[in-house]
């Protein structure tokens, strides 16, 4: 899911930062957010809305929105459009509106 | 509490140029911005701007951002830029809260403050609009643009704005596949060169057609389309279906001015200008003295007059706080016809409109 | 349906060229320019002053086919990416185009392509001449191709072979 060569732009991809999604191990890249890595790993269910369990995913890339919010570290309702990837970081799928760990 | 003198929220096109311009004439100037890189949406445009060279016309916005971070620089310690630094509340003594890194809540009390903060994408009603694959068009710029990664393979865009059919032309850049654009009007909104950009590439910009339904379960696999009367609604029997991965939707944006509203600034619905806007002087100058606005926060038009509202606000927003410059005059007017050639041809007819209700 | 499409029409592209004499005389801009919108770059690109919008940057860029002399500064320049460069002083029977081409993988000199309409239909095949891209250019790439002269009014675009 990542672009290779772009007519215009150069991607300088940092270093590879290692998390896990849901206990999985992935791999994204050191200044990209946590949504986006899922994203280029092909992950595009991020959450499940509160009342109806309907899918959620990136919808706005800008922290506006809510669709993005999952769990990461025990912590609910980040938005991981705007948080940047960590190493070792445990990122997990939030069912509505998630609980304080 | 931290004081500083000039406050400039925001660091798009609009917040940078207000910053280098209150800088220039001698203001010391804090930038907020929220994210975690300066620019706002310049740093996704990798297309060339219009305008004239006094707004970086034919430069693309990505290196305008550049261009402008560079002029900054040259400022040194007159201009800081706070980056992952929302600004959440703007109370009646000019204190604006500000959280940082999602965590550290604190102060800081201006003496002026330029609101530049832009704006929002609105979203569209439709059946399973909230499936995964559905995305704002600016959304997708940023995967695409800021991080290199693919939004997916097939894509449907709905709205033939300028941004509908410049994100459409980047997708087609990084090598997906656009299926159609859409557009519920009767006419193409963008400029027109950009839609003869995408058309000569075999996509199909279809007018009055809307999204009857998206389908699928856990993500988007289709979009059902139909074509649409003169008052928006749908024609039966027209329904085609797509099947695709990705939807954009584009289908305008609303000003983002929720901070001045709270300060109490006069503001007002205005069509033209897409949404509730602050009153202000031909300054830029809300309602309240000391408080300015400029950019899409004031009412949504291109990034070129954005950066020229910017300049004219940086400019009066210094001079209100005593640093004006001999040539002060002057510049304004140059800020001012800039403006008004930019607004003064068809595309600008909704805008001056808005601007005349929209003036204290 | 221009407003609709985004495609000109046949009537419409006729008035942006030049005259045959003149293409047929060597290189020469056609500034598919249609819209009132303020903009003024191909203007202040043009070292020929060839290009004039005037004091209004919302008017049309007209192009003097007599001082225009085909350099093609423009093409990379507009930022709706409107202007090509046609020349007729090659062959009888072909023209040669010069577009701008921001898609990779950029084709090579020599290759053949299919040459697109202004809908992005194919109508012909096209041979490419030449492929420019120096810095000055900034990533717009011109592609400079050969095609049968009956497409002259028609040719817009072109795509590699699949």
């Amino acid at each position: 899911m990542r672009i290779a060569q772009h007519p215009i732009l150069t991607f300088d991809r940092g270093k590879e930062i290692h998390f896990t999604f849901n206990g999985q191990h992935m791999t994204g890249y050191e200044g990209e957010t946590i949504a986006a890595a899922l994203h280029a790993a092909g992950v595009k269910v991020l959450a499940r809305s509160l009342e109806k369990h309907r899918p959620r995913g990136f919808y706005c890339a800008i922290g506006n929105c809510a669709s993005c919010q999952m769990i990461v570290d025990g912590e609910p309702n980040v938005r991981t459009c705007i948080t940047l990837l960590k190493e070792g970081m445990k990122v997990e799928t939030q069912e509505g509106k998630g609980k304080i760990q | 509490m931290r004081e500083v003198e000039l406050l400039v929220i925001g660091s798009g096109p609009a917040g940078l140029c207000a910053a280098i311009s209150a800088a220039s004439s001698g203001a010391k100037v804090l930038v907020l911005e929220r994210n975690f890189k300066p620019g706002g949406q310049l740093i996704k445009q990798t297309h060339m701007f219009f305008g004239s060279e006094s707004q970086y016309a034919s430069h693309r916005g990505v290196d305008i951002a550049d261009i402008l971070l560079s002029k900054i620089k040259a400022y040194g310690d007159q201009i800081e830029i706070m980056l992952n630094a929302t600004a959440v509340g703007f109370y009646e003594d000019n204190v604006v809260t500000v959280l940082r890194d999602e965590k550290e809540y604190f102060k800081i009390k201006a003496r002026s403050i330029l609101c530049a903060t832009g704006a929002y994408e609105k979203s569209l009603a439709f059946p399973n609009n909230d499936l995964p694959g559905i995305y704002g068009a600016g959304a997708v710029q940023t995967l695409m643009n800021v991080y290199g990664i693919r939004p997916g393979d097939r894509v449907l865009m709905v709205g033939a704005g300028n941004i509908g059919v410049i994100v459409s032309y980047q997708l087609l850049q990084a090598g997906i596949q656009v299926v159609a654009v859409l557009d519920a009007a009767p006419r193409i909104g963008a400029y027109l060169v950009h839609a003869s950009k995408l058309a000569r590439m075999g996509v199909p910009i279809l007018t009055s057609h809307t999204v009857k339904e998206a389908i699928g379960t856990d993500c988007l696999e289709a979009a059902v389309v139909c074509e649409v009367d003169g008052k928006f609604q749908p024609i039966p029997g027209t329904e085609k279906r797509y099947d695709v991965d990705v939807m954009c939707i584009s289908v305008g944006l609303s000003p983002l001015n929720e901070l001045l509203a709270m300060r109490g600034v006069e503001m007002k619905y205005v069509p033209q200008l897409s949404g509730y806007v602050p009153m202000r002087t031909e300054s830029c100058e809300t309602s309240i003295p000391g408080i300015f606005v400029a950019g899409d926060a004031s009412g949504i038009e291109e990034a070129s007059s954005a950066m020229a509202e910017g300049y004219l606000a940086g400019l009066c927003a210094a001079a209100g706080l005593g640093h004006v410059p001999t040539d002060f005059e002057q510049r304004k007017q140059t800020y001012l016809k800039q403006l008004e050639d930019l607004r003064s041809g068809p595309v600008g007819d909704r805008i001056r409109a808005g601007m005349k209700i929209s003036q204290l | 349906m221009f407003e609709k499409t985004g495609v000109a029409s046949r009537e419409m592209v006729m008035t942006k060229f030049p005259s045959m004499e003149r293409i047929n005389k060597g290189p020469v801009a056609v500034v598919e320019c249609y819209q009132r919108i303020p903009c003024n770059p191909c203007q202040t690109a043009c070292p020929a002053g060839a290009i004039q919008i005037g004091n209004d940057i919302n008017d049309i860029p007209r192009r003097d086919e007599t001082r225009c002399t085909g350099c093609g500064l423009c093409v990379a320049k507009c930022p709706g990416l409107a202007v090509m460069i046609v020349d007729g002083s090659k062959s009888a029977d072909t023209v040669e185009f010069r577009i701008p081409y921001e898609f990779l993988p950029l084709p090579e000199a020599g290759e053949m392509v299919v040459g697109l309409d202004r809908a992005g239909q194919p109508i012909c095949e096209a041979r490419v001449v030449r492929v420019m891209n120096p810095p000055s250019f900034d990533r717009t790439p011109v592609v400079t191709l050969e095609v049968d002269r009956r497409y002259l009014y028609d040719f817009r675009n072109f795509r590699k072979e699949a």
